[in-house]
């Protein structure tokens, strides 16, 4: 557009021409939309999973700039005078008193608090089952590595910035909440009470908390997730969006939908209906009702006081671990605490690693873009049920009085069953749904071999009664054996060509035994290859 | 003066010295000693005392001993006042239907009159915590604000924020206090029920009870706004996480199917 000649601009051009030419001339813009514009989206609803957290991620934002005109984040005391009487004499810290006159004296101020809080809970709701999605169709196999990382860390610090925000109100279940993590920060050994004294200007709860926190939840934090979130979504522009096999689609094109305008138009309409939901759900159903839990005071506490969700797994960690400490040299080291500490980075670090281990355990150094149904990839989807099982369990174990009492259950037994489960329930789980994979890819075998059951049962003239199989199309033979099966990992000969013993290294051994749990006879069911299919269509017959 | 002191000597002098003293006790007493009820009103209470020894004899003694004293089911139930019987049998409590962790709240099978005839019985067998006036229990004029500092202070570490409830050992429960009587929630603070311990007016007095009293109903009661919509029972994040991801999340997945499932009519032209 900028090379446009003089003569033809005398011409008057239409208006919205003449803005994208000062834009254009400005902005360099043209070349990179014309880049983008046409770049490809394939059509599936769990590729919206995705979108689902990016805009509650920017209705989060946008409620939160409200928020922050009118909160205080100071833990000065004062006298609340407000509106809600149940209150009103109270003394209680300025962040608290702010947030009773956003839900009761601020217009509009409850709605948009609530909308922020559920923004926030659907958010990370969203990231975790996105995070599944893309774990459980191996979508973050090569090049997509890197882009698994970002994720991961957005969803870590989600769950921080969670934490920050709904402890900025001060009150008496967030306060028991930062008590808490100053109990986890306190029980790490050596530097465990320099970091407590550092991070809170001195003794629990001290003058300083609330608004450092502020200024993470607001500021660091949010800035770093935004980041992350711009360059998580230039990756996925640049790798382009992976897609399920199919008839026409190959690892090197993507079949789907231009950005523009059909995916824009799309994305910008889901954008509102997700807006939508969120502030439905905000506008019928209370969350964090601030006002009925009074203002933090270290001497007082709650029965049922947990955190959101997403910390839920870190409080059940805690709940089920038995008080165990050492007494060393006038120390105490807490292990009922920081052994739940070590578990809970040891539970986000495994699954943040877990596409490195299995690129390590392949030895695929190629690029894919054609995901895996999970039942095709059955090691992989049955340890990705194990470790969403060892996590929900530990939700249970962090809602284990609620748990109780609803279910008329004994705290005790629940929390017993939790201690044997998550070790059990993992095990448990891996193997039924091996099974069930395993089970899977055999009917899709014979789906090709045999042909679908139409159910329609036929009676042959010597009286046998037999079901019809229909053939598959084209396309659902091509869909159901279109993903390739590795084979397992051989040591290779124990000597080399001169006769001398071969020097293999612990590793190797470990990957070629992890190679053969993965992809040996048993571990996966061969697909059915053409040959077999056309001695069974050609040859005899039916069945 | 002089006889007086020529007799102190007397053998007989120590039995007149004790009547005179007896005298006196007893005459100080007679005076001081709050007055009598009417003789009718005597015979009311004893006669109410007899109901409530038959009413006993059905639905408590089982347990409870024949005369109250306990047995290997049930404790004793001396000294524990007319307090306790109302609140157990009022709550429905009592008779408990079977053993286990804790007797539960359930409907209550008895008249307030049979109720009050078996708390007369109860009391009968020796003194313990009388069944409060309304005028004690009742909320009017309580500082609301204040006895939530006292709830927070002393009830909500079993009984939750706003008495929801909680969960106790070994299958234990401190219940929730929804729909729970103002002389109920008193009498379970004047007698400890249960797991509860108790708090008798020399650590918690009246007045403290009564502000308790009015912030639960304040925060709990039928008539308690609910600013932000429905509560989703009150629980705090656990149902709020349950409620985001069923619902919440639930319905977002429901749309994003609806939208995937209608693409570009190009598709399949």
């Amino acid at each position: 557009m900028s090379t446009t000649t003089a003569t033809e601009t005398k011409r008057k051009a239409p208006a919205g021409e003449r803005v994208a030419d000062w834009a254009d001339g400005r902005l360099g813009i043209y070349s990179l939309a014309k880049a983008n514009m046409r770049k490809i989206f394939p059509d599936h609803w769990s590729f919206m999973l995705g979108e689902i957290c990016l805009y509650s991620f920017l209705i989060i934002i946008l409620t939160g700039v409200y928020l922050t005109l009118f909160f205080h984040p100071s833990m000065n005391e004062v006298e609340y005078s407000g509106s809600y009487v149940p209150m009103q004499g109270i003394r209680m810290t300025e962040a608290y008193a702010s947030t009773l006159d956003i839900s009761f004296d601020v217009r509009g101020g409850l709605l948009i608090r609530q909308i922020h809080h559920w923004a926030a809970v659907i958010f990370l709701a969203g990231m975790f089952v996105h995070m599944m999605r893309v774990f459980f169709t191996g979508a973050f196999r090569k090049p997509r590595e890197i882009n698994w990382l970002f994720g991961f860390l957005l969803f870590v610090l989600g769950m921080f910035t969670g934490f920050t925000g709904y402890s900025l109100p001060d009150d008496l279940l967030s306060g028991t909440g930062v008590r808490f993590t100053q109990g986890a920060i306190l029980s790490v050994p050596i530097v465990g009470t320099y970091i407590s004294m550092f991070l809170f200007g001195g003794e629990f709860p001290g003058h300083d908390i609330i608004a450092r926190f502020y200024s993470i939840h607001i500021l660091l934090l949010p800035g770093i997730m935004l980041g992350l979130v711009v360059a998580h979504l230039i990756l996925v522009i640049y790798h382009k969006h992976t897609q399920f096999a199919g008839p026409g689609r190959t690892n090197k094109n993507v079949v789907g939908m231009p950005l523009l305008p059909v995916y824009m138009a799309k994305a910008g309409g889901f954008f509102f209906l997700v807006f939508g939901v969120i502030a439905v759900i905000a506008a019928l159903f209370t969350i964090n009702p601030i006002w009925a839990l009074g203002p933090y005071r270290p001497d007082q506490v709650s029965t049922g006081a947990q955190p959101d969700w997403y910390m839920g797994f870190a409080e059940g960690l805690i709940r089920v671990m038995p008080g165990w400490e050492i007494n060393l040299w006038g120390h105490t080291l807490v292990l009922g605490v920081f052994i739940p500490l070590v578990v809970f980075g040891l539970v986000l670090a495994a699954i943040a690693l877990y596409p490195f281990i299995e690129s390590w355990i392949t030895g695929d150094k190629r690029e894919h873009h054609i995901l895996d149904r999970p039942r095709n990839a059955p090691t992989r989807t049955a340890l990705g049920v194990a470790w969403v099982t060892s996590y929900m369990v530990m939700l249970i174990g962090g809602g284990n009085d609620i748990f109780a009492t609803h279910f008329h259950l004994s705290i005790n037994s629940i929390t017993w069953f939790v201690r044997i489960f998550y070790f059990l329930g993992p095990v448990l789980a891996f193997i039924v749904t091996k099974r069930i994979c395993l089970g899977l890819q055999r009917r899709d075998r014979d789906k090709v071999l045999h042909g679908r059951e139409s159910g329609i049962i036929k009676r042959l003239p010597h009286g046998e009664f037999v079901e019809v199989h229909e053939p598959l199309s084209q396309a659902q033979l091509h869909s159901l054996t279109a993903h390739e099966q590795y084979k397992p990992a051989h040591l290779g000969p124990v000597t080399d060509e001169n006769g001398v013993k071969r020097k293999l290294t612990r590793g190797e051994k470990l990957r070629v035994k992890l190679s053969k749990g993965y992809f040996a006879d048993g571990n996966q069911i061969p697909k059915a290859t053409a040959e077999e299919y056309k001695e069974i269509s050609e040859g005899h017959g039916h069945h | 003066m002089k006889k007086l002191s020529a007799r102190r000597r007397h053998p007989l002098a120590a039995v007149v010295v004790l009547l005179l003293a007896l005298a006196a006790t007893g005459g100080l007493y007679a005076a001081f000693a709050p007055a009598d009820k009417a003789q009718a009103d005597e015979t009311a209470q004893s006669l109410a005392i007899e109901e409530g020894k038959k009413l006993y004899a059905v639905g408590c003694a089982s347990c409870h001993g024949t005369g109250g004293q306990g047995t290997s089911d049930g404790p004793s139930l001396v000294g524990v006042g007319s307090a306790a019987v109302d609140f157990q049998v009022g709550t429905g409590r009592m008779p408990a239907q079977q053993p286990g962790a804790q007797v539960p709240r359930k409907k209550n099978i008895y008249s307030q009159a049979q109720i009050d005839q078996l708390a007369a019985y109860v009391a009968s067998l020796g003194a313990g915590p009388i069944a409060p006036t309304e005028k004690q229990y009742s909320p009017e004029g309580a500082d609301i604000a204040r006895g939530g500092d006292l709830f927070r202070t002393n009830c909500a570490q079993c009984h939750n924020f706003t008495g929801e409830g909680g969960a106790l050992t070994k299958g234990k429960y401190a219940p929730s206090l929804e729909g729970v009587s103002e002389k109920h929630l008193y009498e379970a603070m004047q007698t400890g029920p249960q797991n509860m311990p108790s708090f008798p007016d020399t650590t918690m007095p009246e007045k403290e009870k009564k502000d308790i009293i009015a912030y639960i109903k304040s925060v709990n009661g039928d008539e308690t706004p609910t600013p932000g919509g429905f509560a989703l029972g009150g629980l705090g994040p656990v149902s709020e996480g349950l409620f985001g991801w069923i619902f919440g999340l639930g319905a977002l997945i429901a749309v994003a199917i609806w939208v995937a499932a209608h693409t570009a009519k190009a598709k399949k032209s």
